[in-house]
């Protein structure tokens, strides 16, 4: 019998060499006449140890890692397809401390599992939710999804099950699932994990979501910087064959436009138009894409919806801390020694992950801001470390916690050049609609370019016109660009001297 | 040309807002959209030029003239500049004035634990680019013209 090697083909792998690993690997051991399987499954997310090989021995999993192609001539040496010992054996990896802390629920599969393949999908556990689904009336798939305590993972964090409630009450003939795959908030992936690394868990979320509000048709919308994410739903989708029976899925790629997260601009998008955000209401639950009903959920939400189904409200629900339930997979970046993806319930602090999983900065010096929440999220300084994560702590320090992306950066960060960043960024990224984001972020740019030559008295200008934006904008991108501005001019004031 | 367009939208024809898949299939295969395509796109899917247009000059992905023979994207988002994009960013940028290489910003392409990041020719991407691992890459992609 052939011996399953695993290499992912994760793009954070792949970034590291993993295609030239698994070609070295193979040729190998054709050479040497071993009768090997590689499967190029999704990364477990310790992406200092990428690319991380695991070998398949007695029901176990040996990993090694970080590999590079000129470390397999040696791996095989020392025997590693029966699990020889090597220095870069690092045995059973889900003994380490980073993964068996963590409590896996969305992403238990990814870096586990084959991807492409649906009988190993099924043997983990995966279609039990759209079975549940299939017996059950849509109100009873909508309530159990009310009952989990499920928020958005998208960033807003409003309520799963409401949303889909609306949809469902909505009589129309025609509506639509949308999955939010613009994952552009930089220091977040978690999608682009689950996307590559287990395809079919988000494909059955949109099934039963389908089933639950009436929908046969839906879209995943993904961004066009992530193209092996898009071929593995293809294959995903190929090879699903008729699992989804009625439901059908098309994968749309996106064209770089960083506001098209935003829903009703990503739902302009899909319709073929520029990604202009619509004024609300009417909601997109009552009239959304092409006019429909229409759920619009991330990639992570839709995604969490088989465990739910599969396991019962109760079961997730009674995960995490107040009104946020449930995990959340964080990702740690940046300035980071151990950065990667970390799922645990919501409870835990920004230090435990900063420090007991990210062991802090790559660079070895002190930590000095971390900005959590993708580009519109605040900069939050060492003495809010112990913020607890979750949804009501973060807001009431001025923070959000958005996708859950953690972005550490060291002492030599300068605070202001990242508030004008934020600032530049929006009107690079601004769709034009309002004026407050459109033209307010221009300006932003300029005062603080002001700022940062001299122009202290400046100061009260630019609080004046984060104010306008964050009350005037019609969406995030103009109302939040002040979290990460606001909250380096407050906790950083030294660097806008 | 023409046939090019006509291929891909007769592959479209059933497709509820085409306008973004034509797009992207026509840069597939031409490596931007050309000037002319505009007209035709239009009439196909029975919108105003403008509104044609607008769409291409709207997202930073398609382009309106042809690319250099690679197209390099450096991530340049907040993640990235925490590892020291920018510097890669400046190095790229001098490094690559002449010669027949398109340099773009990337606003994350969810590398975020292993940066900085680049991608070349919109497929392959590598992790922790130093600006040595960079005139390395930059070599081998001369070596392959």
């Amino acid at each position: 019998m052939s011996i399953t090697i695993y290499i992912p083909g994760d793009s954070a792998a792949k970034a590291l060499g993993a295609d030239g690993v698994a070609v070295a690997v193979s040729t190998t051991a054709l050479r040497q006449k071993i009768d090997v399987k590689v499967v190029r499954n999704g990364s477990r997310g310790l992406f200092w140890l990428e690319p991380m090989v695991e070998v398949v021995t007695d029901q176990r999993r040996v990993a090694y890692g970080p590999v590079t192609d000129a470390d397999v001539p040696s791996l095989f040496k020392a025997n590693f397809t029966d699990g020889g010992g090597h220095p870069l054996c690092l045995g059973d990896i889900e003994a380490s401390p980073y993964l068996y802390k963590q409590h896996r629920v969305t992403m238990s599969r990814v870096g586990v599992v084959d991807p492409l393949s649906l009988s190993d999908y099924q043997a983990h556990g995966g279609g039990k939710g759209l079975a549940v689904a299939k017996q059950l009336a849509p109100a009873e798939i909508v309530q159990m999804v009310i009952d989990s305590g499920l928020r958005g993972r998208g960033g807003a964090a409003f309520p799963t099950g409401i949303k889909w409630k609306t949809v469902l009450d909505t009589a129309a003939t025609q509506k639509y699932i949308v999955c939010n795959a613009d994952e552009g908030d930089s220091g977040t992936f978690s999608d682009r994990m689950l996307m590559e690394g287990d395809p079919f868990c988000l494909l059955e979320g949109m099934a039963i979501t389908g089933l639950a509000v009436g929908a046969n048709k839906g879209y995943i919308y993904v961004r066009s910087e992530y193209p092996h994410a898009i071929a593995a739903l293809d294959a995903a989708l190929n090879a699903a064959g008729n699992w989804l029976g009625d439901f059908k899925i098309e994968v749309r790629k996106a064209a770089g436009a960083y506001v098209c997260g935003e829903e009703t601009a990503l739902l302009e998008s899909i319709e073929g138009k520029r990604g202009i955000v619509r004024s609300k209401p009417p909601l997109p639950a009552i009239s959304g894409l092409f006019g429909q009903p229409t759920v619009i959920n991330n990639v992570i939400s839709l995604a969490s919806v088989p465990d739910i189904l599969a396991q019962g409200a109760t079961v997730y629900r009674d995960l995490g801390v107040g009104r946020s339930r449930g995990t959340l997979p964080f990702q740690l970046a940046g300035n980071i020694k151990f950065g990667g993806l970390i799922e645990v319930p919501f409870g835990c602090t920004l230090r435990e992950l900063l420090y007991d999983y990210g062991g802090g900065s790559r660079s070895g010096r002190p930590l000095r801001a971390v900005q959590v929440g993708g580009p519109l999220g605040a900069y939050l300084p060492e003495s809010q470390f112990d913020t607890v994560l979750d949804y009501e702590a973060f807001a009431a320090v001025g923070a959000v916690l958005g996708h859950g992306g953690i972005v550490a950066f060291d002492d030599s960060v300068d605070m202001a050049k990242q508030a004008r960043y934020a600032m530049k960024f929006c009107a690079l990224e601004s769709c034009g609609k309002c004026t407050p984001c459109r033209i307010g972020s221009t300006r932003g740019v300029e005062v603080i370019d002001r700022i940062r030559n001299g122009a202290r008295g400046q100061i009260p200008l630019l609080r004046d016109l984060c104010d306008t934006m964050t009350y005037g904008s019609l969406c995030a991108m103009g109302s939040m660009t002040p979290y990460p501005v606001l909250s380096a001019l407050n906790h950083f004031p030294e660097d806008f001297q | 040309m023409i046939s090019t367009l006509n291929t891909i939208f007769s592959k479209h024809r059933e497709q509820a807002g085409a306008l973004l898949p034509i797009l992207h299939d026509i840069q597939h295969v031409l490596g931007y959209v050309p000037d002319e395509a505009v007209p035709l796109i239009a009439k196909e899917l029975n919108l105003s030029r403008a509104e044609v247009h607008g769409v291409i000059t709207y997202y930073h992905h398609f382009r309106h003239t042809p690319p250099g023979k690679h197209i390099i994207h450096v991530c340049c988002a907040e993640a990235c500049q925490a590892n020291g994009s920018e510097a890669l960013a400046n190095h790229a940028a001098a490094r690559l004035q002449k010669g027949d290489i398109t340099l773009e910003p990337v606003y994350c392409l969810g590398l975020c634990s292993v940066g900085p990041a680049i991608q070349i020719d919109e497929t392959t991407l590598h992790a922790r680019v130093t600006q040595e691992k960079f005139d390395a890459l930059i070599s081998e992609l001369g070596a392959r013209k």
